[in-house]
């Protein structure tokens, strides 16, 4: 009978072998797929060509004009810095993308996340081949951002300085504003009271503002010859005092080692600086890991998905208003693909459940379809569930809303979309959000948009974000104008309609493209899908070096 | 004891006493663990930590890392022996085995030597008696003078007789001092002189012996073993003919080209050269062979257990060493001459530390990486050395003895070539490229040998490398094949290397980089091991791409792709693929010497380049000193030599007055100030000048104390 069928096997294995491993019909040589991964790969090829290209610095003369002072450029020095082959987490490679007149390379400053003698750090390295190192309002924010992502995560602070402090010609937008330039020190000196070390490597000029980057350092060292600090340089100073004075003796390595006091180490050159660097890491001893989460829960055996995460490229359709089944994303980030779903029969617009992520827990909250109030409480339900049990939420984006309509409001979605932002804001779990589709709307909030600070955010080269779709704020606002004319009685051609539309949803596309989002900075970076296991596997880690919280909520609309 | 009346059965052997160290105490014990016999090792200071050491049952240290003071010191040795109630002393090959004095000491007090009479190894010892005891017992010598009457006059006469080209040697010689080959008459008298001149030097005798010198001649010995009864028989001969700096380097048995009927004479000859003086035990017979006509002489005996032994062993599957304590133990000789074989073909090739392009120079130094190529039946490595160990100065720079067995000649050789491919070494320069070369000659390979073959050969062992010293020696397309696969093999281990810490994603070398590829370089120096040259740069970048792929691209080298892994196992081997063509390498690397080693085995070839490690001037003190000066005012009137009080205090206490010379970091005074005393240094090496300072007296913060001036004398 089937009851002794069953129970002859459970003597034979445990029940819940292969019970979770997600199935996924996707063929890799339909034609669907190839044509997907085709539109992705050129997207990607365009998104490498750009990083490809900021990666260069400044331009060949400038860099040429770097190299010959015995200077590496920003990414070569993080490399020496970093543990031989060990990852770099680059953030917001394209942040000041097509931003102000001039070319703004990576906003002229590289940060990210890498492994110094096993430590995860936060560097942040200027990119004097770019307008000096000096800061523009990007610049700020990129290096402000990075500083959020140290301080949220526990990571201690390298500063590798090499800028001329504040762009003068902008300083309107740099200067006085609670998130401009004197931020930088403030987070400095708040990390540094929360036992974040924060230390400075003067490899170039530190003028200025920037003097206070080394000054506030917890530990700092200098290049003989490159480096130098000073609140003014000789010129400003001459024409201040008339004292005439060479940079070196006025803000040199000897004089800041010897007599200031500003520096603690003396670098004879760049590289003795960078292994000066590692070695106060090393010496960090477990400073600032007190805090750390327990790991033990980290699994040794790291499965691979049974799908590959390669085939990513060939999930997304290539036409955009298309659907996709999040499950089949879900299938390609998560070890041995296993996923155990919660609530999987209702509220199925919204995709939640436990997996691991190389070794890592992980509760999954993914976009299968528009919200619906059933959607809204099993995302609000689930996110408690993580919170309480300390596991790190990953939400997936790919969003066009709530649901609209009478029934739909009469159900209380606005209460239950509520619930879920009130569940979301309050979580305090680490939460990384990756944009795999659409980000429209008030979905962005209750799944964990840039306004919740998600430890991380990072968009898919066709992810789109807005605050409604290109056509629908097109329809909006041309029934808006229509009404007007016909208010005013000015006549709209149809011709003329279209072209209005079109303008819009022109506009709203630009506005809404990962280029346009990275380069303000709304998101961490745009990734490869192939890269997003990886990427998720590595800012998972890193947000693990802080001690659990325990979470309250405020008040739920019931 | 109670063995008595007459009967030669001796006391059973329980317990034997190895008075050597290495590869032979090694491979003795072996052979007595087999036979369940206890056995002592003994060793110096140098080799606390030896193998031999660790696989005897006990071990008993006798002394400093000179072999005078240990390894040779033979009452201390008997001492050991009697301590640790051993009832026999092997002393394997050098040191005390071929001691008289010590063979007739352990009689006297009881314990068996494992080796011949003392009365063999006497009259074997001394070269000119045992030639006239040959030539009585009817053993054919090489014709020469070995008269006590030395005058030089008489010494022309004689070798006149025998005919030119002769060859002068010390009556007490070995080793090649001593010897020279006179190939006319009237160069006799100038080579004389020069060889007692050394004789006398190297032995304290200037006795000299006189024989025809063979001109094309090769090197075979027999392996002879007797019993205390009586009966003596020889296993087969070796050809020894190759040889380097008058050692042997690689040995074979049997020898090539020998017709049976030969083997049995010289056999017969052997086994008459031993019995004539009252052999027991195991020994060698070494004959000088001439090729051309050929006729075979008695140069010496050997009354030892020898170093190419096992290729005997291997040939007639006969264990020397149990027969040796067989023969010890009073037993007859386990085979009768009708019963022993000759079974194919071995050959042995000695791995030295040695540096082959320096002219064979023994060599010595830590073996960073040690595997060999693996045990079977067919072959054998003798080692007294593993991984870690250090091949030290004060002993033979033996590492290892390669000894490898086949049905016929060129089977064996085909083993051989394959296990010296095999044998990975690191740490310290070898002779196994060499002994490959060598192995791989053709007329090596046609057993075309003889004791010149190595200078016969020279331009194709040895490539010249006078005429590439002079420009930058090419690199050879194998070399930046393999300087490519060390840099995909690097980047492959890395990406492997699991960390098991926290942050073991962030820790695992894959190289992650977002939208584009991590690439590396790295800066290769090539230096060749056959010839002396100047290190030659390679560059070579390393990219990491997708999928675990390698990039690697060079000047020199060709882009290649590189896949692999890294086995798991302990001896540093990986499997490649080159752009589709798998490709098993081993990679070792160690610092040494302020370089970073990589070591490469791939195929056939062994690659060694080299990387500097990153050093930076790390006294800061010297930099601020140096970078201070003439930049800051304080100091630019100070100068370098100025003395300055680091803060206000009293003198307590003055060191160097005026006129004193002082070093870098010599103490000048003592100030006190806050109840401590700080001790102020001199900054630099001069005379102090313009010490006005007293004790007792307060002085200010940043005081200057005194001068030190430079003096350009020395300080000596």
């Amino acid at each position: 009978s089937h009851d002794s069928f069953n129970s002859k096997w459970r003597n034979f294995m445990s029940l819940d072998h292969d019970l979770n491993v997600l199935k996924d019909d996707i063929k890799t040589s339909s034609e669907s797929f190839i044509e997907n991964s085709k539109a992705m790969e050129e997207l990607l090829l365009d998104l490498q060509q750009k990083v490809e290209k900021v990666r260069l610095g400044g331009g060949v003369k400038a860099v040429e004009r770097h190299k010959k002072r015995n200077k590496y450029l920003p990414r070569e020095r993080i490399d020496h810095l970093l543990d031989p082959g060990s990852p770099f987490l680059e953030l917001s490679q394209l942040a000041g993308h097509e931003l102000y007149s001039d070319d703004l390379p990576s906003g002229g400053i590289v940060t990210g996340i890498g492994s110094i003698h096993g430590r995860l750090c936060m560097l942040v390295a200027n990119d004097p081949t770019v307008k000096g190192g000096t800061y523009y309002p990007i610049t700020v924010k990129k290096h402000l951002r990075a500083q959020e992502i140290a301080s949220q995560c526990n990571l201690p602070c390298i500063y590798l300085v090499d800028s001329g402090g504040a762009n003068l010609p902008r300083q309107a937008d740099v200067f006085p504003d609670r998130d401009h330039f004197g931020r930088i020190f403030y987070n400095q000196a708040r990390m540094s009271e929360e036992g974040i070390p924060q230390i400075a490597l003067v490899l170039g000029s530190c003028t200025a503002g920037g003097a206070y980057v080394p000054a506030m350092a917890d530990e700092s060292v200098i290049v003989k010859g490159n480096g130098t600090i000073f609140l003014a340089g000789p010129p400003l100073v001459k024409a201040a005092t008339g004292e005439e004075v060479s940079a070196e003796d006025l803000g040199g390595a000897a004089l800041h080692c010897k007599v200031s006091g500003v520096s603690d180490y003396f670098a004879t050159d760049e590289l003795h600086a960078l292994a000066m660097g590692r070695k106060i890491v090393k010496n960090l001893h477990l400073a600032g890991l007190k805090n750390r989460a327990s790991r033990s829960y980290v699994s040794e055996e790291v499965r691979e998905p049974v799908y590959s995460p390669d085939e990513l490229r060939g999930i997304v359709p290539a036409d955009a208003r298309k659907s996709y089944d999040i499950r089949s994303v879900i299938a390609r980030i998560v070890d041995g693909s296993e996923f155990d779903e919660f609530k999987k029969l209702y509220g199925s617009t919204l995709v939640t459940g436990f997996a691991k992520i190389m070794g890592q827990p992980v509760g999954i909250v993914g976009n299968n379809g528009i919200l619906f109030t059933e959607s809204a409480l099993k995302g609000a339900h689930f996110i408690q569930l993580c919170a309480q049990r300390h596991i790190p939420l990953i939400f997936l984006q790919n969003i066009t809303g709530f649901m609209v309509g009478s029934r739909s409001e009469a159900s209380g979605i606005a209460k239950a979309g509520a619930k879920m932002v009130m569940a979301v804001a309050c979580a305090k779990v680490p939460k990384i959000t990756i944009l795999v589709g659409g980000s429209y709307g008030a979905g962005n909030y209750g799944m964990c948009g840039r306004a919740y600070s998600p430890n991380f955010l990072f968009m898919w080269p066709n992810a789109r974000i807005s605050v409604m779709g290109g056509a629908q704020a097109a329809g909006v606002l041309a029934q808006v104008e229509r009404d007007k004319r016909i208010r005013d009685k000015t006549p709209w051609s149809d011709e003329e309609e279209e072209k209005f539309k079109e303008k819009v949803a022109q506009g709203y596309d630009r506005e809404g493209h990962p280029y346009y989002a990275s380069a303000r900075l709304w998101d961490d970076g745009i990734i490869d899908p192939a890269d997003t296991r990886k990427v998720l596997a590595l800012c998972l880690s890193a947000s693990s070096q802080t001690a659990p919280k325990e979470t309250s909520y405020g008040v739920f609309r019931m | 004891g109670e063995e008595g009346r007459g009967v030669v059965k001796g006391r059973s052997i329980k317990k034997i006493l190895i008075a050597n160290r290495g590869e032979i105490a090694c491979r003795v014990i072996k052979t007595a663990q087999k036979l369940g016999v206890r056995t002592v090792a003994v060793y110096s200071e140098a080799d606390r930590g030896a193998k031999h050491v660790a696989m005897a049952d006990e071990a008993v240290f006798i002394g400093p890392a000179l072999a005078s003071a240990s390894y040779l010191d033979g009452a201390k040795i008997l001492a050991t022996a009697l301590a640790t109630g051993a009832d026999a002393i092997h002393p394997g090959y050098g040191f005390l085995s071929e001691s008289s004095k010590f063979a007739e000491l352990c009689k006297q007090k009881d314990i068996i030597f494992m080796g011949p009479p003392a009365a063999a190894i006497r009259a074997m010892g001394d070269k000119s008696v045992a030639k006239s005891m040959m030539s009585a017992a009817g053993v054919p010598v090489v014709p020469g003078y070995h008269g006590e009457d030395q005058s030089p006059e008489l010494l022309k006469a004689e070798a006149n007789r025998i005919g030119y080209p002769v060859l002068i040697k010390a009556t007490q010689g070995g080793g090649g001092k001593g010897m020279r080959i006179v190939h006319n008459e009237s160069d006799f008298f100038e080579s004389l002189a020069s060889a007692q001149r050394e004789s006398q030097a190297a032995f304290g005798d200037s006795r000299v012996l006189i024989e025809k010198y063979v001109l094309r001649p090769r090197h075979i010995e027999v392996q002879i073993f007797a019993d205390k009864h009586g009966n003596a028989v020889h296993l087969n001969e070796r050809d020894c003919s190759v040889q380097r700096r008058h050692q042997k380097i690689i040995e074979e048995a049997p020898a090539p080209h020998i017709t049976s009927e030969f083997r049995q004479r010289i056999g017969q000859a052997a086994v008459d050269a031993a019995k004539a003086v009252g052999y027991e035990s195991a020994g060698t017979v070494e004959f000088i062979v001439d090729t051309v006509s050929g006729d075979f002489y008695f140069m010496e005996m050997n009354t030892r257990l020898q170093v190419e032994h096992p290729v005997t062993e291997m040939v007639t599957g006969q264990d020397l060493v149990e027969w040796q304590i067989r023969v010890a133990n009073g037993e007859v000789l386990p085979l009768q001459q009708s019963e022993i074989k000759l079974m194919g073909h071995s050959f042995e090739a000695r791995i030295y530390a040695e540096n082959v392009p320096k002219g064979f120079l023994p060599a010595a130094g830590h073996l960073h990486h040690y595997n060999p190529p693996s045990a079977s039946p067919t072959v054998r490595v003798e080692t007294g050395v593993g991984k870690g160990d250090t091949v030290s100065v004060f002993y033979d720079p033996m590492i290892a003895k390669l000894v490898v067995w086949g049905r016929d000649r060129s089977s064996a050789l085909t083993k051989l070539v394959d296990c010296l491919t095999k044998f990975q070494i690191a740490g310290l320069p070898t002779n196994i490229g060499f002994l490959k070369t060598l192995a791989s000659h053709h007329a090596f390979a046609a057993g075309d040998v003889d004791t010149h073959f190595i200078d016969r050969f020279k331009a194709d062992l040895l490539p010249s490398t006078q005429s590439e010293s002079i420009q930058e020696p090419c690199v050879p397309k194998a070399t930046q094949y393999g300087a490519a696969l060390a840099a995909a093999a690097f980047g492959i281990k890395s990406a492997q290397e699991k960390s098991n810490g926290l942050n073991s994603i962030w820790s695992s070398g894959s190289g992650f980089r977002l939208n584009h590829a991590y690439t590396r370089m790295l800066h290769l120096d090539w230096k060749s091991e056959l010839a002396e040259s100047t290190p030659v740069p390679l560059s070579l970048k390393l990219t990491y791409s997708k999928g675990g792929n390698f990039v690697v691209e060079g000047d020199k080298v060709e882009k290649m792709t590189v896949t692999g892994k890294e086995l798991p196992d302990e001896d540093c081997n990986l499997r490649l693929n080159v752009n589709g063509k798998s490709a098993p390498v081993s990679l070792a690397q160690f610092h040494q010497g302020g370089l970073s080693h990589i070591h490469l085995w791939e195929g056939d070839q062994h690659h060694h380049f080299t990387m500097p490690v990153p050093a930076f001037d790390t006294d800061e003190s010297q930099e601020h000193q140096r970078s201070s000066h003439g930049q800051h005012e304080r100091s630019s009137t100070q100068g370098p030599g100025a003395v300055v009080a680091p803060m206000a205090g009293r003198v307590v206490k003055i060191f160097a007055t005026n006129g004193a010379r002082v070093k870098k970091g010599d103490s000048i005074l003592v100030l006190e100030a806050m109840k401590m005393e700080h001790v102020v240094k001199s900054p630099i090496d001069g005379i102090v000048k313009g010490a006005e300072v007293e004790v007792g007296q307060q002085v200010s913060d940043s005081t200057v104390l005194c001068q030190i001036e430079v003096c350009t004398c020395s300080l000596s």
